[in-house]
């Protein structure tokens, strides 16, 4: 177990970390993300609002349906990444990082400031049990009335599993198809329980870095931070034309860096703060997430590097314990090639 | 989590083991296996190397992180497990037997006597 935002939670569950990820890549796996933040935008203003302080347009967005986005800060740089979900024609619900519960909070209600909008924190009010995996749709659809096959990406539906009621969304963080359950708290063991016992592997935050890094998705901490510009990373395309927090100032930024993939050539693990070298050994980067890929075997990561070196097929060398250990610059995802 | 009686411990979770000809066989702990979770490389000391007893000689990474081996007992680097290189996963699987890292061909016989017997490392775990 460890500590994580205030949050007691499991590394892994019996099996180990890659046991747990091969589960979710080849049948479903079970995390318990309660830790996640929910906070509800709603009023008469909730949409033009959270147009403004999110980079993604969830003004695109049909009630019941949700989209990954980021909240800017006035530097050109991220408060959070975040889900936002629309739950009515004036009321959202944002699905924050756990770590940046009050920071998005309270950033939230500045802007909202003079608005007829609130933000009210609704995270201790909601458990999140992911099923991610090939086989996740089909085993929540054994367990709830609603046809889940019929379900779109990024769509929520209302069910109920074991008489409790749910929301289950057709979202996640592990590149696989599957579902985010949201449940009260007081009905969580029992929704966690049943799908356990309907197959699901239980799996910690271990698999849950290895298999978002797999798949290419950042880390917030890691990959973006409150210096990060988005608009110079693979997920510049959340950055939707309109005006929003900071507008400005992200597209005043020059891209110094890019975040890239990377694989290593030779055997080591890049970590996150690893030196980036070129042939020289000039300093031209730095790692900010990498693992061995449990499906792969390969090394894998992100990295911040210089842009003249950020181009796919790139060489470059890591840093490991001293030593310049070859890799090259490669396009996420990592585990569909 | 096993700690067989035959061998001798550091409080950094190596196991020493200490055959006939009077080389010390390393290697690390059930206990440190499991903390560290999935091993999926080892750097192994070079034939030869001469190391101090408390030295950063080999590393182990697991899908968690990377953690530094220290020597037990100072001398000779006479032996490594070159078949840790292509199933690291051994060290796992059998840590106090085809698991075993390196041997010493020690230089102060007495260093291998003042680690600790299985019964005081156990004990270190239970404070823990």
């Amino acid at each position: 177990m460890v500590e994580f935002a205030g949050y007691e939670m499991p590394l892994h569950y019996r099996g180990g970390i890659n046991e747990e990820h091969l589960a979710v890549r080849s049948g479903a796996g079970a995390f318990d993300v309660s830790h996640m933040a929910e906070l509800r935008v709603k009023g008469p203003e909730a949409t033009t609002f959270l147009s403004f302080a999110t980079l993604n347009d969830p003004a695109r967005l049909k009630v019941g349906r949700g989209q990954y986005s980021m909240v800017p800060n006035d530097q050109g740089g991220l408060v959070d990444d975040v889900y936002v979900y629309r739950e009515g024609e004036e009321e959202y619900l944002v699905v924050a990082n756990a770590a940046n519960r009050h920071a998005v909070a309270s950033h939230l209600r500045t802007l909202a400031a003079g608005r007829d909008v609130t933000v009210t924190d609704e995270s201790d009010e909601w458990a999140l049990i992911a099923v991610q995996g090939p086989s996740a749709a089909l085993l929540l659809d054994r367990l709830v009335e609603p046809d889940l096959t019929e379900v779109k990406r990024n769509a929520t539906v209302d069910a109920a599993i074991s008489g409790v009621p749910v929301r289950l969304s057709r979202t996640g963080y592990t590149g696989e198809d599957g579902f985010e359950v949201f449940v009260r708290p007081e009905d969580a063991e029992a929704v966690w329980d049943v799908v356990v016992k309907e197959g699901a592997t239980p799996c910690g935050l271990g698999a849950r870095d290895t298999l978002r890094l797999e798949a290419g998705f950042p880390l917030y901490g890691h990959e973006l931070t409150e210096g990060t510009n988005p608009l110079c990373t693979d997920f510049a395309w959340v950055v939707k034309d309109k005006p929003f927090y900071g507008r400005e100032a992200m597209w005043g930024r020059e891209c110094r860096r890019r975040l890239v993939g990377v694989r290593m050539v030779d055997r080591a693990i890049p970590r996150q703060g690893y030196r980036v070298l070129d042939r020289d050994r000039n300093v031209v980067g730095e790692v900010s997430s990498g693992t061995l890929s449990p499906l792969t075997r390969e090394s894998i990561g992100f990295a911040w590097v210089d842009v003249s070196y950020a181009e796919t097929g790139t060489r470059l060398w890591v840093e490991v314990r001293g030593r310049p250990v070859a890799a090259v610059v490669v396009n996420p995802p990592f585990h569909h090639r | 989590m096993r700690t067989p009686d035959d061998l001798r411990y550091a409080s950094t979770h190596e196991w020493a083991r200490k055959d006939d000809d009077g080389t010390v066989v390393v290697g690390i702990t059930d206990y440190a296996q499991d903390q560290l979770g999935d091993v999926v490389f080892v750097e192994l000391p070079a034939v030869g190397r001469k190391v101090a007893k408390g030295d950063a000689v080999a590393v182990i990474e697991s899908v968690k992180t990377a953690s530094d081996i220290y020597a037990p007992v100072s001398g000779e680097v006479v032996a490594v497990n070159a078949d840790l290189e292509s199933r690291p996963e051994t060290i796992n699987e059998s840590p106090y037997e085809d698991g075993w890292l390196f041997s010493i061909s020690p230089s102060a016989p007495e260093e291998y006597d003042e680690l600790l017997d299985a019964q005081a490392y156990a004990a270190t775990l239970e404070e823990g």
